[in-house]
């Protein structure tokens, strides 16, 4: 069991093209650009459910794949994003901390 | 003797004052298509220009804005715009590339306000509509425009000007050179379309998707500081851009043929 939460990074601007979730860093002018499935987690990064959860109702229910892989690939994931900044994880429910328009915004 | 002169860039008229002759025979030299006389100016600025040593010479590049005042910072100059009131004072030593680099930062404030933005990429007009051509340094942004027809017009071989309008985003032309140091022409057109410029064997044209083309475009806009609120409106000016120009990408071989697919 893993009672890990994620929330989106702070001071970062995001938007939804086309599929994919465009993050801009206002700290360094970095530029992110996360597929369909890491969009999706980052859109469910709400800080107050648990990471198990946004596994089962949005990655196993969308895609082909087991629940332990699926687990392991999306904790590795949210991982790497911590450590650039654009995510933050932890053990405990967070508040939530970006504004609305954070969670991006869809453009076709 | 006190001199104004007005260099009008993308339809901002913005008027620079100072009493230093040399100065504004400067000015008048790199900025000559975009001195107008009667429109009446969007900024003013009064430039006192101050002996080398006066301002710290190693001073990277600072800038600073809140809502409504303005501060940039550099080696060669120091900039200070209370924007509710639209006026600046400069100081600056006395060069031709200062002024220049304060218009592009500037513009690169105002355009922020409004949807709009600086690009690297150079454009040109051919049948009265503006294609841009972006891509990072080598990528061919000053040798394509070189190698255009005599039926096209250079906006920019460097930095291309962009505003969202009620018809739709326009493409002004822009005195800001790359290294063919030659002005733009200071007229502007709708922009029909993005190019991303690489150099490949062959010619070749591909259709990009909208990521793909917001990619391109934040890899490209200029921008000099950057808040969470300034960097969700340039990412929205991106994103919203992507969404109604068409963006391709452009492979070429650097000879003329290239033109006949832009049109």
């Amino acid at each position: 069991m893993s009672d890990l939460f994620i929330a989106r990074g702070e001071r970062l601007a995001a938007r939804k093209v086309a599929g994919e979730m465009v993050i801009l860093s206002a700290d360094d002018s970095s530029l992110f650009v996360l597929n369909a499935v890491g969009a999706s987690i980052w859109e469910a990064a709400d800080g107050g459910t648990p990471l198990e959860t946004i596994v089962d109702d949005i990655i196993c229910r969308q895609y082909e794949i087991d629940r332990d892989t699926a687990l392991r690939d999306t904790i590795e994931f949210v991982k790497a994003l911590e450590a650039q900044g654009v995510m933050r994880t932890s053990n405990g429910a967070m508040v939530e901390g970006g504004d609305a328009s954070s969670s991006g915004e869809e453009v076709r | 003797m006190v001199s104004s002169v007005v260099v009008s860039i993308g339809d901002v008229p913005v008027s620079l004052t100072t009493t230093d002759a040399s100065l504004v025979a400067l000015i008048e030299r790199r900025f000559g298509r975009f001195l107008v006389t009667s429109a009446r100016p969007a900024f003013h600025f009064d430039i006192t220009v101050v002996a080398a040593g006066v301002l710290d010479a190693d001073a990277d590049l600072r800038v600073t804005a809140t809502t409504d005042r303005w501060s940039l910072q550099r080696g060669d100059f120091s900039v200070q715009l209370d924007t509710s009131a639209r006026r600046g004072w400069i100081r600056q030593t006395l060069n031709p590339y200062s002024i220049d680099s304060i218009l592009r930062i500037v513009h690169t404030l105002i355009l922020s306000t409004e949807g709009g933005f600086l690009l690297h990429a150079s454009s040109a007009i051919r049948n009265g509509r503006a294609f841009l051509f972006t891509g990072p340094s080598g990528a061919g942004k000053t040798t394509l425009v070189g190698l255009a027809p005599g039926d096209v017009t250079v906006l920019t071989d460097e930095i291309s000007y962009i505003r969202r309008t009620d018809r739709g985003y326009v493409a002004f032309g822009t005195p800001f050179a790359g290294d063919r140091e030659e002005s733009g022409e200071a007229v502007s057109a709708p922009v029909a379309s993005l190019f991303r410029l690489e150099q490949t064997p062959e010619n070749l044209q591909e259709r990009l998707g909208a990521a793909s083309a917001v990619r391109a475009l934040m890899r490209n806009i200029l921008f000099f500081t950057l808040d969470p609120a300034l960097s969700t409106r340039l990412l929205d000016a991106a994103c919203d851009f992507a969404a109604v120009v068409p963006a391709f990408r452009l492979g070429f071989t650097p000879d003329a043929r290239v033109w006949k697919t832009i049109a």
